[in-house]
């Protein structure tokens, strides 16, 4: 608690002490009403005060003005007791409130912080801390175990295993050796680290990252605008209602129905109006559901850019997914060695030999495959033929590697593969000897990411790929994926989407999830374009609405799930809030509600509304 | 031109009212106040000083809620 929140609970309990003793001191008149002032100033000077400044600004519907309008009619009808607690109770709802959100405040950025403090860099065989800011491209910064790489860069000196779930939300370690790239934002586990920065601190990962969060707020949602205007009308409205209530009942009693207009009574139902007019519980609750859903995804590397975004998420009902990157790996492997006579890796051997002079991605592939070091003086005579293969020899056996072409032209009998991808058949010594099949390899979740979706409520999943039929079909039918667009160039992709969008509901919305790389157009034109694997990726990050983290596919039903469990508790606070207070309006002008329940329907329902908005934030076991 | 400031408020309707109090400033194009963050993001028109527009948005702010302040 801070110190105004402090000074503000000291008066609640003076106050409240002070009305329980008065409650059995035996006084009467206005002796016990000066008595009962010591209280209602104790605990609603300042509000008086604020309410007083507000006439002077013309702030009329200001809440200060409604309570000091209800409590001291109150008191003036002779309830001092019911005037004093209201205030007291007011007092109460709004040291909770701000308490609430001062913590959850707190808790929410403490999640999202992973802004490094400082920067090691070696000066004179010593370390010295500077501020991240102030280190230049291609300096060298030194990181122990257990701190955060502060800039991006490439390891030049050391091993060790990386913590990246501050970034992704993934708790699986990385390994990093020399030469590889690293992000800022990781922390480094085992062993000290030398990197070289090839970024300035404002353009590394953990920068923009921190800059896109801290700005997601700036777009609000549709319910957000609802209620600020809701809030607008509501409040004059209970208090024109207020003001009727107070007037023209007792009028048509006393012209039209010869009863006693009995002022007090109306004017009683009318002061209950006043206090039920604030709108405190919805105008907080809903901005901090959401504040809460973005802080609670961001933390399992679900990074959203708005409130309105979470909303559109939560609506989607198709998805569409470009292929390469997205729900494959967009790399390719080895994924079959057949009809071989020689043991599989002896084949693979001679292919990564034939091929090792190439750097065709597939030769690459191969000599991955193979997976160790190429004594490159055991090929000679090798031949390229250029869109055939590779004829060599391999420790003086002569080794063919290529496509069909190839065979025909040596007049060697192939076999054909039935399996989709790409096929490196294999002759040695004249013979064939079967073939090796590349393919680009589906992402390990992406066949439970698209049954997750289906059961998040996605009725449609379309994919979109530059690739050949063939294998866009194959990998579509594997997946479960129910509509497929093959042989696409990156225009083409914009105006399929263009069409889906077209012909869809406009509350059905489209989310198409790409990686970032060319599809930058169609993540813009979607209604809600989701970026995947976008660390170290900028383009992505700038023009998708929501981030992934990492590659993983899962996160994409996650996300949906955590968009829609935000919305319906925004939802539920909207219904609550508004249902309760409508109650109590008419039980209060039908005379059945007293200002207690009053005070229930708007420091109860308030309390009730905030602490069920800090639900959002629990989304890990979504 | 956008710039960001940081403010103090306590209610959330008091900063939705101080969102209002801004985007009806002279010299503001738009503006928005995120009470979570305590932020107000304020967009001016073409050729305005931020620095005089941004007395004015305090100004018309604490008529509407005198308790809040923007930190300029």
């Amino acid at each position: 608690m801070n110190k105004k929140q402090k000074k503000v609970l000291i008066r609640i309990i003076i106050a409240f002490v002070l009305l329980v003793l008065l409650r059995f001191l035996p006084v009467d008149g206005y002796l016990r009403m000066a008595l009962y002032m010591i209280p209602y100033l104790v605990i609603g000077y300042d509000i008086l005060k604020k309410a007083f400044k507000g006439i002077m600004n013309r702030q009329v519907f200001d809440e200060n003005f409604l309570m000091a309008v209800a409590t001291i009619g109150a008191i003036a009808l002779g309830d001092y007791q019911e005037g004093t607690a209201v205030m007291l109770f007011y007092q109460i709802g709004e040291l909770f409130q701000s308490y609430a959100v001062g913590k959850s405040r707190r808790n929410i950025s403490e999640l999202m912080d992973i802004r490094p403090d400082y920067a090691n860099i070696q000066q004179d065989g010593k370390l010295e801390k500077v501020d991240p800011d102030e280190v230049e491209i291609g300096t060298i910064i030194v990181v122990q175990p257990g701190e955060k790489i502060p800039i991006d860069g490439m390891i030049e000196e050391g091993n060790s295993t990386l913590n990246t779930s501050a970034l992704t939300g993934e708790s699986l370690p990385r390994d990093a050796k020399v030469g590889d790239e690293v992000i800022s934002g990781c922390i480094n586990m085992t062993g000290v680290l030398k990197i070289r920065t090839t970024k300035e601190f404002g353009e590394s990962t953990v920068s923009k990252i921190l800059d896109l969060v801290e700005n997601s707020s700036s777009k609000k949602s549709r319910s957000e605008n609802f209620i600020s205007k809701f809030a607008k009308y509501y409040t004059p409205a209970v208090c024109y209602s207020a003001l009727a209530l107070a007037i023209i009942p007792p009028f048509c009693r006393m012209l039209f129905m010869g009863l006693s207009p009995e002022w007090g009574d109306w004017i009683y139902r009318a002061l209950t109006f006043l206090v039920i007019s604030c709108p405190c519980a919805l105008v907080i609750s809903i901005p901090l559901s959401f504040f809460a859903g973005i802080g609670g995804a961001s933390n399992q590397g679900v990074l959203v850019k708005g409130s309105n975004y979470l909303e559109t998420l939560s609506q989607t009902k198709i998805v569409v997914f470009d292929k390469t990157g997205t729900m494959t790996k967009g790399v390719f492997e080895v994924s079959g060695i057949h009809h071989n006579e020689m043991e599989d890796a002896k084949l693979l051997e001679y292919a990564a030999y034939a091929e090792c002079s190439s750097s065709h991605p597939i030769s690459k592939s191969l000599q991955k495959a193979y997976g160790r070091p190429i004594d490159r003086s055991r090929v000679t005579d090798i031949e390229e033929i250029s869109g055939n293969g590779v004829i060599a020899k391999v420790d003086g056996v002569s080794v063919a590697a290529g496509n069909a072409k190839l065979m025909n032209r040596l007049g060697i009998a192939y076999k054909e593969c039935h399996h989709v991808g790409t096929v490196v058949h294999m002759a040695v010594d004249g013979k064939y000897a079967g073939h090796i099949l590349i393919s680009d390899i589906i992402k390990p979740h992406a066949k439970e990411a698209i049954e997750n979706l289906k059961k998040a409520g996605i009725t449609r999943t379309v994919m979109l790929t530059g690739d050949g039929k063939k294998v866009a079909e194959s990998v579509a039918a594997d997946l479960g994926i129910g509509e497929v667009h093959s042989e696409l160039l990156p225009a083409d992709k914009v105006s399929r989407v263009e069409e889906l969008l077209a012909n869809k509901s406009e509350k059905e919305k489209l989310a198409f999830v790409g990686d970032g790389i060319n599809d930058a157009p169609v993540l813009s034109r979607a209604d809600i374009g989701i970026a995947m694997g976008a660390l170290g990726s900028d383009a992505a990050i700038e023009a998708a609405d929501v981030v992934l983290m990492d590659d993983d596919p899962l996160k994409i039903g996650k996300a949906i799930r955590i968009a829609k469990k935000c919305m319906r508790i925004v939802y539920e606070n909207i219904y609550f809030a508004i249902g309760v207070k409508l109650i109590c309006l008419i039980l209060g002008a039908l005379g059945i509600a007293n200002m207690w329940i009053a005070i229930f329907a708007d420091v109860g329902v308030m309390v009730l509304a905030v602490l069920n908005a800090i639900r959002t934030l629990f989304v890990k076991n979504l | 031109m956008k710039k960001t400031y940081k403010i103090d408020v306590d209610c959330a309707n008091c900063a939705n009212k101080m969102e209002d109090a801004a985007k009806n400033t002279a010299g503001v194009k738009d503006a928005t106040v995120n009470f979570m963050t305590l932020k107000m993001i304020v967009e001016f028109e073409d050729g305005q000083e931020p620095k005089a527009v941004m007395q004015e948005v305090l100004k018309n702010c604490k008529k509407v809620e005198d308790d809040c302040e923007i930190f300029l």
